[in-house]
Order: structure tokens, then C-alpha cells, then sequence
């Protein structure tokens, strides 16, 4: 394996550590939601401290290759999408991170009725399982299991649109439930974001493999 | 509105209007038994900087070395196929070579200026010529060491030796004395090989500008310099022209899997 070989494979390493954090941190954050678990809250915002230094970590990484080794073709495209993709893990985990401060914030435990109605899990599970898709798809370099994640976007889009009808409704029946109301439309939004940063990822990992932009053009997923 | 989109149309409709100025049809050369390149078909189009790449021996310093029928002299030197220029063959038996030289000028690997004057190199072709109306040569010597940037350095210096010059300011000498006979195609053999970093970006930034008068075809090993300097790359293997295309294309997604290899680093 040659040098440039060797820091392109330890590059690969490092995002995949941080994809793997990334889903860990929104599984935690489910958890802690569904739980009202404040010391797993208390964990999610400790470990944010972790993915910053790796997002740091990695776009010095990706300097040092465009300074040092001036890359192109396949391993220019590489070195890009992994600072793209390294800027949207990031980004997830400040969302898991916002997600576990409503659990401090909020000393009541969510109603179960409401998050039913809203599919608060199903969108958690939808959005942790399209950061698993977009995990997979990149550790093999299967462009086929990270274009998973277009359509998953799609329902998590459809499920937050549906919610505000719902959440409107409730808060109308039940105005002292205004609040946690609110916290819970902004943690599905939250959830239909980390959707589009693992969207943007998968973009990018077809760039990668393919040569192909597929970034605004949806007759290309 | 309307008229930025014209323009834009205008400057698209331009480029596809490009004249080519260098053609290969069928090239097949070789050395007694040996092939150096086999058919070889390529474009080469006006006003633009064409880099050849390819590992040592791919046949591409052969194939540049056609344009200006320099293998002639080699031994054992054979060719089928035809090149043209603005669409005559030079290698049709009437052509005079000389007047194929003052077309075709030449940059090589290592500076090679006469041991003569710096004012004497880049007027040396016009006397070739038979040219000797000193105000014309003046004039035109001025101008050549104008154009690469070489005039102010050395404009208290002309009758001084060229070989006094450095290895940069020497190459750029080379390409003035190159110009005076205003060619119309410059091919260059590796031409920054032999030069520091700092003298390498004075030639570049200097191809850079002579593209708008000529047609630059270069020979590189230096992968960022065709990256740099080019609007069209050649990949050459083994005597093939594996992959032509948009520098940007090349090097951003080549589409052969041999070229991919070659400018990742990955072999040759």
C-alpha cells in the first residue's frame, strides 16, 4: 500500500468511527427521550465534546492530503466528500445533542398518546436506520445500499408534515400541554433534519464511487 | 438579463467553434521492428495548450516529435498515417522542412541557448531567414523578450552572453528565440524539467498567456503542471493513446480505469 493509500484508508477509518458515534449518540438520544433518562442526556451533550474533536481531526486530515499529496481523480473526490460528510456528522450529533437537552429542560414525561400520533419512534428508527443504511453503503462502497436513504428521507419528510395538524390539534384540546407540544414538533423537525444530513451523505458517497452529482437532481437517485 | 444570456450563448457557440489547428490520422510509428505508437487519432485544436502524460517510453515525446518532423533524423525511423497542419499534410514529399520549422517552433527539456549574445539567439531565425533590415530585427527582438517576460531583466544585458543567464531566464530566452519567427505552433518537450519552482511558474504563467496567439502542445511528467496549464490532456501507454479529454475531465474523472491508475499514482 502506498503512502497516499495508507492516510486515504485511515481517512476512511476516522468517518467511519464518526458515523458510527453519530447513529450511537441518536440512539441514545431515543432513548433518553423516551425515558426522560437525564443522565443519558447528561452522556449525549458529554460526548458531543468527542465528535468535534474528531470533526476537527479529520478536516486537518483532509488539508494535509490536498497540501501534501495533491490528489485527483477518484481519491480528489474521496478527500471532498469526506470533509462534506465529515461537516454533516457533525451536524447530527448537535442535533442528538439538542434532542437530549429538551430531556434536561423538560422534567415531565412526553405524553404517549401524543407521540404516537406524531410517530415520534418510527421517526427515530427511520432516522437511525438511514444513518446505518448510509454507514454501510460507505464502509463497502455500495452505492445500492446508500441510495436507500433517498426514499427514507421521503416518509420522514411526510411524517413532520402530517405532525403539525396533529400537535395543533392536541394543543387545542389540551393548551397546558403547549409546551411539551412545541418541544416535540421541534425534536421531529430535529429528526427530519439529521434526514437530510444523511441524505447530503449519501450524495456524497455516490460521488465518491461514481464520478456522479445527484445533489439537487432527483431523477438521479 | 437577456443580454448576459446572449452573451453566455454567444461564448459557448465560440468555443464549440474552435478550428483545429493539429491533426493525427492513423498514426503507426516505428523504430526498425519496434512500435512506438500505434494508430494514434487525435485533434489538437487552436489556441489551446494540449499535454501529453504518460510513463517513460509510452511514445508520447515521439509523438510530439512528429509535428515538427524532428524523428526523421532518427535511425531506423518509420510512420504510416499523416499529420496535418490547418489541414495540409507536413509530411507530403513536396513540403520544405524549413518552412515546416518557422511554423512548428520548439521548446526543449534543458535550455539550450547559442553561445552567442542574448541579442544574437532570438534574432539567429531571422537571419536564417535572410532577413536583414536591422530595425525589423530590433523591433522583433524587443518584442520576442517582451512577450516572456524576459525584456526588463536583461534589457541593459543584450550583447551580453546568453549562457550568463540562469536556467529559467536561459529557457525563456529559448522560447523568445522560438517566437521571433512567429510560429503559430509551439511544442514544448518537457520544458520545466530542468527549472526551480520559482522559474517553473514564470514558463507556466507564460504558456498560460501565449495560448491566445498560439497552439501549445506540451510534453509533462509533472502531473500538476498538465493540470495547471492544460485544456486538453492525452494519457499515452505503451504506445497507445489510452484516454484524450478535458483536463478537467482527466483529472477530476477520467474514464478510463489505466488513466485513473496512472495520475492517482497508482502505477508507472
Amino acid at each position: 500500500m502506498s503512502q497516499l493509500e495508507s492516510e486515504l484508508s485511515q481517512l476512511k477509518e476516522a468517518i467511519l468511527a464518526m458515523m458510527a458515534l453519530a447513529t450511537e449518540q441518536l440512539i441514545k438520544a431515543q432513548e433518553a427521550i423516551e425515558n426522560l433518562d437525564q443522565e443519558l442526556a447528561q452522556e449525549i451533550i458529554h460526548r458531543e465534546s468527542r465528535m468535534n474533536a474528531m470533526e476537527l481531526s479529520i478536516d486537518r486530515d483532509c488539508e494535509n492530503m490536498f497540501a501534501l499529496f495533491n490528489p485527483v481523480a477518484t481519491d480528489l473526490r474521496f478527500v471532498l466528500a469526506m470533509l462534506k460528510i465529515n461537516s454533516e456528522l457533525e451536524r447530527i450529533g448537535d442535533h442528538a445533542v439538542g434532542l437530549a437537552k429538551y430531556v434536561l429542560d423538560n422534567q415531565v414525561k412526553f405524553n404517549g398518546e401524543l407521540t404516537t400520533k406524531i410517530e415520534l419512534t418510527e421517526m427515530f428508527n427511520m432516522a437511525i436506520e438511514m444513518t446505518n443504511d448510509v454507514r454501510i453503503g460507505f464502509d463497502n462502497d455500495s452505492t445500492k445500499m446508500v441510495r436507500k436513504v433517498f426514499k427514507k428521507d421521503l416518509t420522514l419528510n411526510n411524517i413532520l408534515k402530517q405532525s403539525s395538524d396533529v400537535i395543533a390539534e392536541y394543543v387545542g384540546n389540551n393548551p397546558s400541554a403547549a409546551r411539551q407540544s412545541l418541544f416535540l414538533f421541534s425534536a421531529l423537525r430535529k429528526l427530519e433534519r439529521v434526514g437530510d444530513l444523511t441524505k447530503n451523505i449519501a450524495e456524497q458517497t455516490i460521488f465518491y464511487l461514481e464520478a456522479e452529482v445527484v445533489r439537487h437532481k432527483e431523477g438521479k437517485k | 438579463m437577456e443580454a448576459i444570456l446572449n452573451e453566455q450563448r454567444e461564448a459557448a457557440t465560440k468555443k464549440v467553434d474552435r478550428q483545429v489547428k493539429l491533426q493525427a490520422k492513423n498514426i503507426d510509428v516505428f523504430y526498425s521492428h519496434f512500435k512506438a505508437l500505434k494508430n494514434i487519432n487525435l485533434d489538437i485544436y487552436e489556441n489551446s495548450v494540449t499535454a501529453f502524460i504518460g510513463p517513460s517510453g509510452c511514445g508520447k515525446s515521439t509523438f510530439l516529435r512528429l509535428f515538427n518532423r524532428m524523428n526523421d533524423y532518427v535511425e531506423g525511423f518509420s510512420m504510416n498515417g499523416s499529420i496535418l497542419i490547418d489541414d495540409k499534410n507536413i509530411y507530403d514529399s513536396k513540403l520544405v522542412i524549413e518552412d515546416l520549422r518557422k511554423e512548428v517552433g520548439m521548446v526543449f527539456q534543458k535550455p539550450n541557448p547559442f553561445p552567442k549574445t542574448i541579442f544574437e539567439n532570438v534574432a539567429y531565425g531571422l537571419k536564417i531567414q535572410g532577413i536583414k533590415d536591422k530595425n525589423f530585427i530590433e523591433e522583433r527582438v524587443v518584442n520576442s523578450l517582451q512577450k516572456v517576460a524576459l525584456f526588463d531583466e536583461v534589457k541593459d544585458d543584450l550583447n551580453k552572453s546568453a549562457l550568463a543567464l540562469s536556467g529559467g531566464q536561459q529557457q525563456r530566452l529559448c522560447i523568445a528565440r522560438t517566437l521571433a519567427v512567429e510560429p503559430s505552433v509551439i511544442l514544448m518537450d518537457e520544458p520545466t524539467s530542468a527549472l526551480d519552482p520559482i522559474a517553473t511558474a514564470k514558463i507556466e504563467e507564460l504558456v498560460y498567456q501565449l495560448k491566445e496567439q498560439y497552439t501549445i502542445v506540451m510534453v509533462t511528467h509533472n502531473m500538476q503542471q498538465a493540470s495547471r496549464v492544460s485544456d486538453n490532456t492525452a494519457f499515452f501507454y505503451m504506445g497507445e493513446m489510452i484516454e484524450v479529454g478535458k483536463t478537467k475531465n482527466i483529472f477530476t474523472k477520467p474514464e478510463n480505469e489505466r488513466t485513473e491508475n496512472y495520475i492517482t499514482g497508482r502505477f508507472g
